[in-house]
Protein backbone atom coordinates (compact mmCIF):
# COMPACT_ATOMS: atom_id res chain seq x y z
CA UNK A 1 0.00 0.00 0.00
CA UNK A 2 1.40 3.39 -0.91
CA UNK A 3 1.66 6.07 1.75
CA UNK A 4 0.67 9.65 1.12
CA UNK A 5 3.10 12.18 2.59
CA UNK A 6 1.47 15.33 3.96
CA UNK A 7 3.55 18.42 4.74
CA UNK A 8 2.26 19.43 8.13
CA UNK A 9 3.41 22.70 9.72
CA UNK A 10 3.30 23.30 13.45
CA UNK A 11 4.75 25.62 16.08
CA UNK A 12 6.49 23.58 18.79
CA UNK A 13 3.98 24.09 21.61
CA UNK A 14 2.37 21.50 23.87
CA UNK A 15 -0.95 21.82 22.05
CA UNK A 16 0.54 20.52 18.80
CA UNK A 17 0.30 17.15 20.61
CA UNK A 18 -2.53 15.65 18.48
CA UNK A 19 -0.36 15.89 15.35
CA UNK A 20 2.74 14.49 17.05
CA UNK A 21 0.78 11.63 18.62
CA UNK A 22 -0.96 10.87 15.32
CA UNK A 23 2.43 10.41 13.69
CA UNK A 24 4.39 8.81 16.55
CA UNK A 25 1.70 6.30 17.62
CA UNK A 26 1.11 5.38 13.98
CA UNK A 27 -2.54 6.52 13.85
CA UNK A 28 -1.47 8.24 10.63
CA UNK A 29 0.25 5.15 9.25
CA UNK A 30 -2.92 3.11 9.97
CA UNK A 31 -4.75 5.46 7.63
CA UNK A 32 -2.11 5.22 4.92
CA UNK A 33 -0.64 8.67 5.43
CA UNK A 34 2.58 10.01 6.87
CA UNK A 35 2.77 13.42 8.52
CA UNK A 36 5.93 15.22 7.52
CA UNK A 37 6.02 17.34 10.69
CA UNK A 38 7.74 20.65 9.89
CA UNK A 39 8.37 22.90 12.91
CA UNK A 40 7.97 26.62 12.14
CA UNK A 41 9.83 29.42 13.91
CA UNK A 42 6.88 31.83 13.85
CA UNK A 43 3.16 31.97 13.09
CA UNK A 44 3.85 34.37 10.23
CA UNK A 45 6.27 31.90 8.62
CA UNK A 46 3.78 29.06 9.04
CA UNK A 47 0.98 31.19 7.63
CA UNK A 48 2.97 32.25 4.56
CA UNK A 49 4.09 28.69 3.78
CA UNK A 50 0.49 27.45 4.02
CA UNK A 51 -0.80 30.30 1.86
CA UNK A 52 1.85 29.55 -0.78
CA UNK A 53 1.03 25.84 -0.79
CA UNK A 54 4.32 24.63 0.66
CA UNK A 55 2.47 23.19 3.62
CA UNK A 56 -0.60 21.04 3.03
CA UNK A 57 -2.00 21.45 6.52
CA UNK A 58 -1.05 23.36 9.65
CA UNK A 59 -1.55 23.63 13.40
CA UNK A 60 -2.86 27.16 13.64
CA UNK A 61 -4.14 29.76 16.09
CA UNK A 62 -7.93 29.60 15.83
CA UNK A 63 -8.42 33.22 14.60
CA UNK A 64 -5.84 32.84 11.80
CA UNK A 65 -8.04 31.18 9.12
CA UNK A 66 -10.55 34.02 9.52
CA UNK A 67 -7.85 36.72 9.48
CA UNK A 68 -6.25 35.16 6.38
CA UNK A 69 -9.57 34.72 4.59
CA UNK A 70 -10.43 38.36 5.33
CA UNK A 71 -7.06 39.39 3.85
CA UNK A 72 -5.96 40.88 7.19
CA UNK A 73 -2.89 38.73 7.68
CA UNK A 74 -0.30 37.81 5.06
CA UNK A 75 -1.02 37.00 1.44
CA UNK A 76 -4.80 36.71 1.06
CA UNK A 77 -5.82 33.04 0.96
CA UNK A 78 -9.05 31.18 1.61
CA UNK A 79 -8.09 28.97 4.53
CA UNK A 80 -10.51 26.69 6.37
CA UNK A 81 -10.43 24.90 9.72
CA UNK A 82 -11.06 21.17 9.34
CA UNK A 83 -11.32 20.62 13.06
CA UNK A 84 -10.46 22.22 16.37
CA UNK A 85 -7.22 20.69 17.72
CA UNK A 86 -7.50 21.92 21.30
CA UNK A 87 -9.53 24.08 23.64
CA UNK A 88 -8.08 26.45 26.24
CA UNK A 89 -4.48 26.10 27.44
CA UNK A 90 -3.35 29.72 27.83
CA UNK A 91 -2.50 31.86 30.86
CA UNK A 92 -2.40 35.56 31.62
CA UNK A 93 0.42 36.89 33.77
CA UNK A 94 1.80 40.22 34.93
CA UNK A 95 5.27 41.51 35.74
CA UNK A 96 6.35 41.35 39.38
CA UNK A 97 6.20 45.14 39.58
CA UNK A 98 2.68 45.10 38.19
CA UNK A 99 1.66 42.34 40.65
CA UNK A 100 2.85 44.51 43.56
CA UNK A 101 0.98 47.51 42.17
CA UNK A 102 -2.16 45.35 41.87
CA UNK A 103 -1.83 44.18 45.47
CA UNK A 104 -1.64 47.83 46.54
CA UNK A 105 -5.00 48.26 44.80
CA UNK A 106 -6.54 45.38 46.75
CA UNK A 107 -5.76 42.36 44.55
CA UNK A 108 -5.72 39.20 46.65
CA UNK A 109 -4.17 36.78 44.20
CA UNK A 110 -6.15 33.67 43.49
CA UNK A 111 -6.26 32.41 39.97
CA UNK A 112 -9.90 31.95 39.06
CA UNK A 113 -11.71 35.26 39.45
CA UNK A 114 -11.69 37.51 36.36
CA UNK A 115 -14.19 39.95 37.87
CA UNK A 116 -12.13 40.63 40.99
CA UNK A 117 -8.85 40.73 39.04
CA UNK A 118 -9.74 43.28 36.36
CA UNK A 119 -10.25 46.42 38.54
CA UNK A 120 -6.91 46.26 40.40
CA UNK A 121 -5.16 45.49 37.10
CA UNK A 122 -6.75 48.45 35.34
CA UNK A 123 -6.00 50.78 38.26
CA UNK A 124 -2.45 49.59 38.91
CA UNK A 125 -0.61 51.92 36.51
CA UNK A 126 -1.13 55.52 35.49
CA UNK A 127 -0.46 54.79 31.83
CA UNK A 128 -1.79 52.44 29.16
CA UNK A 129 -1.00 48.77 29.80
CA UNK A 130 1.57 47.13 27.56
CA UNK A 131 0.30 43.66 26.79
CA UNK A 132 2.33 40.88 25.15
CA UNK A 133 0.51 38.42 22.91
CA UNK A 134 2.05 35.78 20.61
CA UNK A 135 0.35 36.99 17.44
CA UNK A 136 -1.98 39.84 16.43
CA UNK A 137 -4.66 37.27 15.56
CA UNK A 138 -4.57 34.85 18.48
CA UNK A 139 -7.20 33.58 20.93
CA UNK A 140 -4.90 34.94 23.67
CA UNK A 141 -5.49 38.46 22.43
CA UNK A 142 -9.21 38.00 21.74
CA UNK A 143 -9.79 36.67 25.26
CA UNK A 144 -7.72 39.39 26.92
CA UNK A 145 -9.35 42.25 25.04
CA UNK A 146 -12.81 40.72 25.59
CA UNK A 147 -12.14 40.48 29.32
CA UNK A 148 -10.93 44.08 29.54
CA UNK A 149 -13.72 45.51 27.38
CA UNK A 150 -16.36 43.68 29.39
CA UNK A 151 -14.82 44.87 32.65
CA UNK A 152 -15.23 48.52 31.69
CA UNK A 153 -11.52 48.81 30.94
CA UNK A 154 -9.68 51.43 28.94
CA UNK A 155 -9.34 50.65 25.24
CA UNK A 156 -6.00 52.44 24.97
CA UNK A 157 -3.75 49.53 25.84
CA UNK A 158 -0.74 48.72 23.75
CA UNK A 159 -0.71 45.23 22.26
CA UNK A 160 2.85 44.05 21.60
CA UNK A 161 3.43 40.88 19.59
CA UNK A 162 6.15 38.84 21.32
CA UNK A 163 7.26 35.31 20.45
CA UNK A 164 6.43 33.02 23.43
CA UNK A 165 10.03 31.94 24.10
CA UNK A 166 10.95 35.64 24.49
CA UNK A 167 7.98 36.55 26.69
CA UNK A 168 9.81 36.14 30.04
CA UNK A 169 12.75 38.24 28.82
CA UNK A 170 10.43 40.98 27.57
CA UNK A 171 8.73 41.06 30.99
CA UNK A 172 12.02 41.15 32.89
CA UNK A 173 13.42 43.96 30.73
CA UNK A 174 10.33 46.06 31.45
CA UNK A 175 8.92 45.96 27.90
CA UNK A 176 5.68 44.31 29.05
CA UNK A 177 3.31 44.77 32.00
CA UNK A 178 1.02 41.90 31.05
CA UNK A 179 1.62 38.73 29.04
CA UNK A 180 -0.82 36.28 27.46
CA UNK A 181 0.82 33.03 26.46
CA UNK A 182 0.42 29.26 26.12
CA UNK A 183 2.18 26.89 28.45
CA UNK A 184 4.99 26.27 29.25
CA UNK A 185 5.97 29.89 28.61
CA UNK A 186 3.86 31.35 31.43
CA UNK A 187 5.46 28.99 33.93
CA UNK A 188 8.87 29.88 32.51
CA UNK A 189 8.28 33.53 33.45
CA UNK A 190 7.17 32.47 36.94
CA UNK A 191 10.14 30.21 37.62
CA UNK A 192 12.49 32.91 36.31
CA UNK A 193 11.01 35.09 39.06
CA UNK A 194 10.00 37.91 36.68
CA UNK A 195 6.21 37.61 36.83
CA UNK A 196 3.08 36.11 38.37
CA UNK A 197 0.14 34.37 36.73
CA UNK A 198 -3.22 36.02 37.37
CA UNK A 199 -5.72 34.01 35.29
CA UNK A 200 -5.98 31.00 33.02
CA UNK A 201 -7.67 31.68 29.68
CA UNK A 202 -10.33 29.10 30.58
CA UNK A 203 -11.60 31.50 33.30
CA UNK A 204 -12.64 33.99 30.59
CA UNK A 205 -14.27 31.49 28.23
CA UNK A 206 -14.72 27.92 29.45
CA UNK A 207 -14.46 26.35 25.98
CA UNK A 208 -12.33 28.60 23.81
CA UNK A 209 -11.15 26.98 20.57
CA UNK A 210 -7.40 27.52 20.80
CA UNK A 211 -5.74 25.78 17.85
CA UNK A 212 -7.27 24.43 14.66
CA UNK A 213 -6.15 22.10 11.90
CA UNK A 214 -6.15 24.37 8.87
CA UNK A 215 -5.67 23.97 5.12
CA UNK A 216 -6.39 25.97 2.00
CA UNK A 217 -9.93 25.48 0.75
CA UNK A 218 -8.74 24.50 -2.75
CA UNK A 219 -6.51 21.82 -1.26
CA UNK A 220 -9.37 20.49 0.89
CA UNK A 221 -11.65 20.32 -2.13
CA UNK A 222 -9.05 18.57 -4.30
CA UNK A 223 -7.82 16.05 -1.74
CA UNK A 224 -10.88 14.50 -0.12
CA UNK A 225 -9.16 11.15 0.51
CA UNK A 226 -6.13 12.67 2.22
CA UNK A 227 -8.38 14.98 4.24
CA UNK A 228 -10.41 12.00 5.39
CA UNK A 229 -7.34 9.98 6.41
CA UNK A 230 -5.78 12.97 8.15
CA UNK A 231 -8.89 13.83 10.14
CA UNK A 232 -9.41 10.21 11.21
CA UNK A 233 -5.80 9.92 12.39
CA UNK A 234 -5.88 13.23 14.28
CA UNK A 235 -9.27 12.47 15.82
CA UNK A 236 -7.99 9.12 17.14
CA UNK A 237 -4.86 10.82 18.49
CA UNK A 238 -6.97 13.48 20.23
CA UNK A 239 -9.18 10.85 21.85
CA UNK A 240 -6.11 8.96 23.01
CA UNK A 241 -4.66 12.15 24.53
CA UNK A 242 -7.77 12.87 26.60
CA UNK A 243 -7.84 9.41 28.23
CA UNK A 244 -6.35 9.96 31.70
CA UNK A 245 -4.59 6.56 31.72
CA UNK A 246 -2.51 7.67 28.72
CA UNK A 247 -1.23 10.88 30.25
CA UNK A 248 2.08 9.58 31.56
CA UNK A 249 2.88 8.00 28.21
CA UNK A 250 1.76 11.14 26.37
CA UNK A 251 4.16 13.26 28.42
CA UNK A 252 7.00 10.83 27.65
CA UNK A 253 6.25 10.81 23.91
CA UNK A 254 5.96 14.58 23.65
CA UNK A 255 9.03 15.34 25.72
CA UNK A 256 11.24 12.62 24.20
CA UNK A 257 10.35 13.10 20.57
CA UNK A 258 12.41 15.62 18.67
CA UNK A 259 9.30 17.57 17.76
CA UNK A 260 8.88 19.85 20.78
CA UNK A 261 12.29 20.20 22.41
CA UNK A 262 10.68 20.97 25.78
CA UNK A 263 11.64 19.44 29.16
CA UNK A 264 9.39 16.73 30.68
CA UNK A 265 8.35 19.03 33.54
CA UNK A 266 7.09 21.72 31.14
CA UNK A 267 4.93 19.27 29.19
CA UNK A 268 3.70 17.69 32.42
CA UNK A 269 2.52 20.99 33.96
CA UNK A 270 0.65 21.94 30.82
CA UNK A 271 -1.12 18.59 30.37
CA UNK A 272 -1.97 18.30 34.06
CA UNK A 273 -3.09 21.93 34.38
CA UNK A 274 -1.01 22.40 37.51
CA UNK A 275 0.94 25.62 38.06
CA UNK A 276 2.75 27.70 40.58
CA UNK A 277 1.32 31.16 39.96
CA UNK A 278 4.30 32.84 41.60
CA UNK A 279 7.86 31.71 42.27
CA UNK A 280 7.87 29.36 45.27
CA UNK A 281 4.09 29.46 45.58
CA UNK A 282 1.92 26.36 46.05
CA UNK A 283 0.73 24.68 42.83
CA UNK A 284 -2.80 25.50 41.73
CA UNK A 285 -4.83 22.99 39.76
CA UNK A 286 -6.96 24.31 36.88
CA UNK A 287 -9.59 21.82 35.69
CA UNK A 288 -10.03 21.69 31.89
CA UNK A 289 -6.86 23.72 31.46
CA UNK A 290 -6.36 22.15 28.04
CA UNK A 291 -8.65 19.69 26.29
CA UNK A 292 -8.10 17.70 23.09
CA UNK A 293 -11.20 15.56 22.49
CA UNK A 294 -13.91 15.35 25.16
CA UNK A 295 -17.03 17.56 25.08
CA UNK A 296 -16.94 17.67 21.27
CA UNK A 297 -13.76 19.78 21.46
CA UNK A 298 -12.79 18.89 17.87
CA UNK A 299 -16.14 19.86 16.38
CA UNK A 300 -15.75 22.99 14.20
CA UNK A 301 -18.71 24.97 15.52
CA UNK A 302 -19.82 27.71 13.17
CA UNK A 303 -20.88 29.67 16.24
CA UNK A 304 -17.35 29.62 17.69
CA UNK A 305 -16.09 31.00 14.39
CA UNK A 306 -18.79 33.68 14.47
CA UNK A 307 -17.62 34.78 17.92
CA UNK A 308 -14.05 34.99 16.59
CA UNK A 309 -15.31 37.03 13.61
CA UNK A 310 -17.11 39.45 15.91
CA UNK A 311 -13.99 39.97 18.04
CA UNK A 312 -11.84 40.54 14.95
CA UNK A 313 -14.28 43.21 13.81
CA UNK A 314 -13.84 44.87 17.24
CA UNK A 315 -10.04 44.82 16.88
CA UNK A 316 -9.80 45.96 13.28
CA UNK A 317 -12.92 48.02 12.72
CA UNK A 318 -14.01 45.96 9.72
CA UNK A 319 -17.72 45.43 9.15
CA UNK A 320 -19.17 43.10 11.79
CA UNK A 321 -21.58 41.11 9.64
CA UNK A 322 -18.96 40.61 6.93
CA UNK A 323 -16.40 39.39 9.48
CA UNK A 324 -18.92 36.99 11.01
CA UNK A 325 -19.98 35.63 7.64
CA UNK A 326 -16.40 35.01 6.49
CA UNK A 327 -15.47 33.50 9.87
CA UNK A 328 -18.40 31.07 9.79
CA UNK A 329 -17.40 29.99 6.29
CA UNK A 330 -13.92 28.98 7.50
CA UNK A 331 -15.28 26.31 9.88
CA UNK A 332 -16.13 23.09 8.05
CA UNK A 333 -18.67 21.04 10.04
CA UNK A 334 -19.81 19.57 6.70
CA UNK A 335 -16.42 18.02 6.10
CA UNK A 336 -16.14 16.95 9.77
CA UNK A 337 -19.45 15.08 9.64
CA UNK A 338 -18.67 13.48 6.30
CA UNK A 339 -15.20 12.20 7.21
CA UNK A 340 -15.57 11.36 10.90
CA UNK A 341 -19.18 10.15 10.99
CA UNK A 342 -18.22 6.75 9.52
CA UNK A 343 -15.48 6.43 12.19
CA UNK A 344 -18.19 6.45 14.85
CA UNK A 345 -17.30 9.86 16.30
CA UNK A 346 -20.38 11.22 18.05
CA UNK A 347 -21.76 14.36 16.39
CA UNK A 348 -23.94 17.13 17.80
CA UNK A 349 -27.33 17.54 16.16
CA UNK A 350 -26.67 21.15 15.09
CA UNK A 351 -23.54 22.83 13.71
CA UNK A 352 -24.04 26.04 15.69
CA UNK A 353 -24.99 26.63 19.31
CA UNK A 354 -25.63 29.57 21.59
CA UNK A 355 -22.07 30.25 22.77
CA UNK A 356 -21.80 30.82 26.51
CA UNK A 357 -25.16 29.22 27.35
CA UNK A 358 -23.79 26.24 29.30
CA UNK A 359 -22.67 27.06 32.83
CA UNK A 360 -22.28 23.33 33.54
CA UNK A 361 -21.78 20.10 31.63
CA UNK A 362 -25.05 19.33 29.88
CA UNK A 363 -26.36 16.40 27.84
CA UNK A 364 -27.59 17.35 24.38
CA UNK A 365 -29.03 15.42 21.45
CA UNK A 366 -26.42 13.80 19.21
CA UNK A 367 -26.17 11.28 16.39
CA UNK A 368 -25.59 8.49 18.91
CA UNK A 369 -28.34 9.62 21.29
CA UNK A 370 -26.79 12.01 23.78
CA UNK A 371 -23.46 13.73 24.19
CA UNK A 372 -22.05 15.88 26.97
CA UNK A 373 -21.22 19.49 26.09
CA UNK A 374 -19.93 22.39 28.13
CA UNK A 375 -19.37 24.23 30.23
CA UNK A 376 -18.80 26.95 27.64
CA UNK A 377 -19.71 30.04 29.71
CA UNK A 378 -18.07 33.46 29.44
CA UNK A 379 -16.83 35.09 32.66
CA UNK A 380 -19.50 37.79 32.44
CA UNK A 381 -22.35 35.35 31.80
CA UNK A 382 -23.09 36.79 28.34
CA UNK A 383 -24.43 34.52 25.61
CA UNK A 384 -23.91 34.79 21.86
CA UNK A 385 -26.52 33.57 19.42
CA UNK A 386 -25.47 34.08 15.81
CA UNK A 387 -28.38 32.27 14.20
CA UNK A 388 -29.98 34.61 11.70
CA UNK A 389 -33.40 35.87 12.84
CA UNK A 390 -36.03 34.56 10.41
CA UNK B 1 16.72 54.27 1.86
CA UNK B 2 16.97 53.22 5.50
CA UNK B 3 17.46 49.49 6.04
CA UNK B 4 17.08 47.68 9.38
CA UNK B 5 18.75 44.29 9.76
CA UNK B 6 17.36 42.08 12.51
CA UNK B 7 20.19 39.67 13.25
CA UNK B 8 21.42 38.61 16.70
CA UNK B 9 24.58 36.95 15.35
CA UNK B 10 27.22 39.74 14.98
CA UNK B 11 29.19 37.75 12.39
CA UNK B 12 26.20 37.32 10.08
CA UNK B 13 25.09 40.90 10.68
CA UNK B 14 28.51 42.10 9.55
CA UNK B 15 28.33 40.02 6.36
CA UNK B 16 24.99 41.54 5.48
CA UNK B 17 26.20 45.06 6.17
CA UNK B 18 29.27 44.48 4.01
CA UNK B 19 27.13 43.28 1.12
CA UNK B 20 24.80 46.25 1.51
CA UNK B 21 27.60 48.81 1.75
CA UNK B 22 29.30 47.37 -1.32
CA UNK B 23 26.13 48.01 -3.27
CA UNK B 24 25.85 51.56 -2.07
CA UNK B 25 23.32 51.18 0.71
CA UNK B 26 24.89 53.02 3.62
CA UNK B 27 21.97 53.77 5.90
CA UNK B 28 21.88 50.41 7.66
CA UNK B 29 21.00 49.77 11.30
CA UNK B 30 21.47 46.38 12.97
CA UNK B 31 19.05 45.34 15.68
CA UNK B 32 20.73 42.51 17.55
CA UNK B 33 18.58 42.43 20.67
CA UNK B 34 15.04 41.40 19.74
CA UNK B 35 13.45 42.42 23.03
CA UNK B 36 11.28 45.46 22.33
CA UNK B 37 11.77 44.95 18.59
CA UNK B 38 8.39 46.37 17.56
CA UNK B 39 9.01 49.54 19.58
CA UNK B 40 12.54 49.98 18.22
CA UNK B 41 11.42 49.46 14.64
CA UNK B 42 8.57 51.93 15.01
CA UNK B 43 11.02 54.52 16.34
CA UNK B 44 13.51 53.77 13.57
CA UNK B 45 10.91 53.75 10.82
CA UNK B 46 13.06 51.94 8.23
CA UNK B 47 12.07 51.57 4.59
CA UNK B 48 13.13 47.93 4.47
CA UNK B 49 13.54 45.26 7.13
CA UNK B 50 15.83 42.25 6.68
CA UNK B 51 15.25 39.24 8.90
CA UNK B 52 16.13 35.56 8.84
CA UNK B 53 13.06 33.45 8.12
CA UNK B 54 14.05 31.19 11.01
CA UNK B 55 13.96 34.10 13.46
CA UNK B 56 10.95 33.75 15.78
CA UNK B 57 10.78 37.54 16.04
CA UNK B 58 9.25 37.54 12.59
CA UNK B 59 5.89 37.64 14.40
CA UNK B 60 6.83 40.90 16.10
CA UNK B 61 7.21 42.45 12.65
CA UNK B 62 3.60 41.57 11.87
CA UNK B 63 2.50 44.25 14.21
CA UNK B 64 4.89 46.85 12.88
CA UNK B 65 3.65 46.30 9.34
CA UNK B 66 0.03 46.28 10.53
CA UNK B 67 0.58 49.56 12.37
CA UNK B 68 2.15 51.31 9.41
CA UNK B 69 1.14 50.35 5.92
CA UNK B 70 1.83 46.66 5.40
CA UNK B 71 2.36 47.14 1.69
CA UNK B 72 4.75 50.04 1.97
CA UNK B 73 7.32 48.27 4.11
CA UNK B 74 8.82 45.18 2.56
CA UNK B 75 10.35 42.52 4.76
CA UNK B 76 13.10 40.49 3.16
CA UNK B 77 13.98 37.20 4.72
CA UNK B 78 16.82 34.74 4.58
CA UNK B 79 16.59 31.00 4.96
CA UNK B 80 19.33 28.42 4.82
CA UNK B 81 18.06 26.61 1.77
CA UNK B 82 17.16 28.56 -1.29
CA UNK B 83 14.01 27.74 -3.17
CA UNK B 84 13.59 29.79 -6.30
CA UNK B 85 10.11 28.45 -6.92
CA UNK B 86 9.05 29.72 -3.54
CA UNK B 87 10.70 33.09 -4.02
CA UNK B 88 8.75 33.47 -7.22
CA UNK B 89 5.53 32.32 -5.58
CA UNK B 90 6.08 34.78 -2.74
CA UNK B 91 6.57 37.67 -5.12
CA UNK B 92 3.56 36.70 -7.24
CA UNK B 93 1.38 36.36 -4.17
CA UNK B 94 2.27 39.90 -3.19
CA UNK B 95 4.05 38.79 -0.07
CA UNK B 96 6.51 41.32 1.22
CA UNK B 97 8.94 38.52 1.90
CA UNK B 98 11.82 37.21 -0.10
CA UNK B 99 13.71 34.06 0.41
CA UNK B 100 17.32 33.43 -0.39
CA UNK B 101 19.88 30.70 0.10
CA UNK B 102 22.77 30.78 2.50
CA UNK B 103 23.83 34.17 3.64
CA UNK B 104 26.32 34.71 0.85
CA UNK B 105 26.82 38.30 -0.25
CA UNK B 106 26.26 37.32 -3.89
CA UNK B 107 22.90 35.80 -2.90
CA UNK B 108 21.87 38.83 -0.88
CA UNK B 109 22.18 41.30 -3.72
CA UNK B 110 19.60 39.95 -6.18
CA UNK B 111 17.13 39.47 -3.37
CA UNK B 112 17.65 42.97 -2.09
CA UNK B 113 17.27 44.34 -5.58
CA UNK B 114 13.98 42.50 -6.00
CA UNK B 115 12.77 43.64 -2.60
CA UNK B 116 13.68 47.24 -3.21
CA UNK B 117 12.26 47.24 -6.74
CA UNK B 118 9.07 45.82 -5.35
CA UNK B 119 9.05 48.39 -2.57
CA UNK B 120 9.39 51.19 -5.08
CA UNK B 121 6.68 49.72 -7.30
CA UNK B 122 4.28 49.27 -4.39
CA UNK B 123 5.07 52.73 -3.11
CA UNK B 124 4.41 54.21 -6.56
CA UNK B 125 1.11 52.34 -6.81
CA UNK B 126 0.12 53.48 -3.36
CA UNK B 127 0.89 57.11 -4.19
CA UNK B 128 -1.07 56.86 -7.43
CA UNK B 129 -4.01 55.27 -5.66
CA UNK B 130 -3.99 58.00 -3.04
CA UNK B 131 -3.81 60.66 -5.73
CA UNK B 132 -6.74 59.09 -7.57
CA UNK B 133 -8.78 58.90 -4.39
CA UNK B 134 -7.98 62.51 -3.57
CA UNK B 135 -8.95 63.62 -7.07
CA UNK B 136 -12.31 61.93 -6.66
CA UNK B 137 -12.92 63.62 -3.31
CA UNK B 138 -11.82 66.98 -4.75
CA UNK B 139 -14.18 66.64 -7.67
CA UNK B 140 -17.12 66.04 -5.35
CA UNK B 141 -16.20 69.11 -3.31
CA UNK B 142 -15.91 71.29 -6.42
CA UNK B 143 -19.25 69.94 -7.71
CA UNK B 144 -21.00 70.82 -4.46
CA UNK B 145 -19.51 74.32 -4.45
CA UNK B 146 -20.53 74.79 -8.06
CA UNK B 147 -24.11 73.72 -7.28
CA UNK B 148 -24.22 76.16 -4.41
CA UNK B 149 -23.07 79.08 -6.58
CA UNK B 150 -25.54 78.08 -9.31
CA UNK B 151 -28.47 78.17 -6.85
CA UNK B 152 -27.35 81.35 -5.07
CA UNK B 153 -26.70 83.37 -8.23
CA UNK B 154 -29.11 81.71 -10.64
CA UNK B 155 -26.33 81.03 -13.14
CA UNK B 156 -25.33 78.01 -15.23
CA UNK B 157 -22.72 75.37 -14.44
CA UNK B 158 -20.01 76.69 -16.73
CA UNK B 159 -20.39 80.19 -15.43
CA UNK B 160 -20.27 78.96 -11.83
CA UNK B 161 -17.06 77.09 -12.49
CA UNK B 162 -15.55 80.11 -14.28
CA UNK B 163 -16.36 82.21 -11.24
CA UNK B 164 -14.71 79.70 -8.91
CA UNK B 165 -11.61 79.63 -11.10
CA UNK B 166 -11.42 83.39 -11.40
CA UNK B 167 -11.67 83.80 -7.62
CA UNK B 168 -9.00 81.18 -7.08
CA UNK B 169 -6.65 82.86 -9.59
CA UNK B 170 -7.12 86.32 -8.16
CA UNK B 171 -6.41 85.05 -4.65
CA UNK B 172 -3.56 82.86 -5.83
CA UNK B 173 -5.27 79.75 -4.42
CA UNK B 174 -6.34 76.42 -5.81
CA UNK B 175 -9.89 75.87 -7.06
CA UNK B 176 -10.34 73.06 -4.55
CA UNK B 177 -9.31 75.36 -1.67
CA UNK B 178 -11.82 78.03 -2.67
CA UNK B 179 -14.54 75.40 -3.08
CA UNK B 180 -13.69 73.96 0.33
CA UNK B 181 -13.76 77.42 1.93
CA UNK B 182 -17.15 78.10 0.38
CA UNK B 183 -18.59 74.84 1.74
CA UNK B 184 -17.14 75.48 5.17
CA UNK B 185 -18.54 78.99 5.27
CA UNK B 186 -21.93 77.80 4.15
CA UNK B 187 -21.96 75.05 6.79
CA UNK B 188 -21.17 77.68 9.44
CA UNK B 189 -23.93 79.99 8.29
CA UNK B 190 -26.70 77.42 7.76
Amino acid sequence: MSTTLLNCGYVPLVDSAPLIVAQELRFAADEGIELNLLPQPSWAALRDLLALGHLNVAHMLSPMPTAMSLGLSGPPAQVDALMVLSANGTVIGVSSMMADAMRAKGWHGGFTDPEATAPPMLEALNRPLRVGVPFPFSMHRLLFEYWIRHSGGAPDMQIITTPPPLMADAVSSGELDVFCVGEPWGSVAVSAGVGELILPGVAIWAQAPEKVLAARRVWIDDNATSVSCLMRAVSRAARWLDQPENRVLAIEILARSAHLNLPVSAVEHALAGRFATRAGGPPVHVPDFVRFFDRATNFPWRSQAAWIGEQISHLTGIDRSHAIEVAQGTMRPDSYRMHLGPLGVDMPGASAKVEGALAHSTAVASTKGQMILGPDAFFDGKTYDFTPVK
Amino acid sequence: MKIAVVEPDPERAREIIDALTEDGWEDVVVLGDVIGLARKLSALNPDLVLIDLANPSRDALEQVSAASDAQSRPVAMFVDHSDDEMTQAAVTAGLSAYVVGELQPERIRPVLKTAIARFQMMNQMRLELEAAKQALVDRKTVDRAKGMIMRARGIGEEEAYALLRKTAMSQNRKVIDVAQALLTASDLLS
